[in-house]
């Protein structure tokens, strides 16, 4: 099997399951593929029950529930309370539309362990626009349910050139909510966020005048709020270690039941992602030739593969290097070692020239029209 | 910051702290986090139960596995601790 060489196979720890495409939101920047539509039939409740039970002996226990919008799951609380009985640590990752105080509640009740709430914005309007609906006051009115009903409460706000001119009030608004965590996520440009990168990638001096105040609020906050900053990696040197190694930790599981290695692994070619409807999980894990296609580090070239930091980055993302250059095989381009740094720098040159995003052209919303008519073009 | 001799340690409520059969270790688990711990770390850590200052800890530890001069080594464990949220201090009395 290409790639995997002599790697020692280690034990899945994460595992992403993205219970659904469907959404009330339509951000621009949002992860799923864009071609989503394609991908609207659902695994059902008995898959999903299986997938966490094969995943939970495999070794995963930090279970993202996510999605689309989980909460338009109306099986839930069934897959919740399964996850806590196998001992899964689970997350709920939502809009916050559709949060009742009773839903609130009977999540608890069935083991749910902390819930992610997203804001795009400390500012109405903007927040509305970015969401695509009317959506901010109820945001607020859910953070503070779920701390007043003693869950951990992580607000995550997704920083682009919309938005970034807004971090100190981000910070503050985080403050006001009594967040315990606040993940201050650059937008890594996958899916919806690359067809909008024009209009949502900041320029260098935008991204390190928030950076700075992100910096110092998180020394004085320390003890009270824990804030993770995920840095934009085309403004960084080196690349990110993605998904601490192509199949060592993380498992995504799509709607529609494709198993995946990162969650934009669906767009990468000839990868042959497997699916849950017809191999186990540790079928997948174990024996597909889409998690050993990258392990180890017998698939890289130079200049990775005898550089002294591939054990650090693992040679970047791969979906990054296939978006640039066309080859999944490639060092990722945000490394300055890479032969193909230049393609990353074009890019932040015409943000900062402008000529990328001129004024007023408008944002492809996430939503079923636009997957639909994007994926026939 | 030295700890308060008169303090007690509690392990955090929003944290959780579990065996994991497939990594053959203790966990700890919480918001977008998971370490993976020691053998001896769990070890202190179990010990926190909200009734035990320092040397009550230590003495317990030395005692379960039969050595002495731990003192240094849990105290600097338990900083760390507290430093990473992990466990709250309060005072005994």
């Amino acid at each position: 099997m290409a790639g995997s060489g002599n790697a020692r196979i280690t034990n899945p720890r994460w595992l992403l399951a993205e219970l659904t495409y469907r959404c009330p939101l339509q951000c621009p920047y949002c992860s799923n593929p864009v071609d989503f539509a394609q991908h609207l039939d659902e695994l059902g409740t008995e898959d999903w029950l299986r997938v966490l039970s094969e995943a939970r002996a495999m070794g995963a226990v930090q279970l993202g529930l996510s999605g689309g919008e989980p909460l338009t799951r109306p099986d839930l609380a069934i897959l919740v309370r399964h996850a806590r009985q196998l001992g899964y640590y689970s997350n709920l990752i939502t809009s916050g539309q559709g949060l009742t105080e009773e839903r609130i509640v009977e999540l608890r009740e069935a083991g749910l362990d902390h819930i992610q709430i997203s804001i795009q914005s400390p500012e109405k309007t903007l927040n509305d626009q970015l969401a695509g609906t009317e959506s901010f006051e109820n945001k607020k009115a859910v953070a503070r349910l779920v701390k007043k009903h003693g869950y951990p409460m992580v607000l995550c706000v997704v920083i682009h050139r919309q938005n970034i001119h807004q971090m100190r009030e981000i910070l503050e608004m985080a403050i006001e909510l009594q967040a315990d965590y606040l993940e201050l996520a650059n937008t890594q440009y996958y899916g919806w966020a690359l067809l909008n990168r024009a209009q949502l990638l900041p320029t260098r001096a935008q991204f390190e005048e928030a950076e700075a105040i992100a910096q110092d609020y998180k020394a004085r906050l320390q003890g009270r709020m824990k804030i993770y900053y995920v840095v934009p990696d085309y403004y960084e040197d080196r690349p990110k270690a993605c998904m601490n190694g192509w199949g060592t930790t993380f498992l995504t599981i799509a709607p529609d039941g494709l198993a995946l290695p990162c969650h934009a692994a669906r767009d990468l070619p000839g990868l042959n992602c497997p699916n849950v409807r017809d191999m186990s999980i540790e079928d997948i894990w174990l024996h597909s030739e889409a998690f050993n296609h990258f392990r180890g580090e017998d698939w890289m070239r130079e200049p990775c593969r005898t550089c002294p930091e591939r054990t650090k980055d693992f040679g970047g993302c791969r979906c990054q290097a296939f978006q640039f250059t066309g080859d999944m095989n490639a060092t990722d381009p945000v490394c300055g070692l890479s032969p193909h740094r230049a393609l990353v720098d074009r890019v932040i040159r015409a943000t900062e020239s402008g000529e990328q995003a001129p004024a007023g052209q408008p944002l492809t919303f996430r939503n079923t029209r636009n997957s639909r008519l994007l994926a026939t073009d | 910051m030295a700890l308060d001799p008169n303090s007690v340690f509690q392990f955090s409520p929003t944290h959780r702290l579990q065996w994991e059969e497939t990594q053959q270790k203790h966990v700890i688990l919480y918001p977008e986090g998971l370490v993976e711990l020691s053998d001896s770390a769990a070890e202190i850590l179990k010990l926190c139960d909200g009734t035990r200052d320092l040397s009550e800890m230590v003495t317990a530890l030395e005692n379960k596995f039969e050595t002495t001069d731990l003192m240094d080594d849990v105290a600097e464990f338990l900083e760390a601790a507290l430093h990473n949220g992990w466990i709250r201090e309060r005072s005994h009395h």
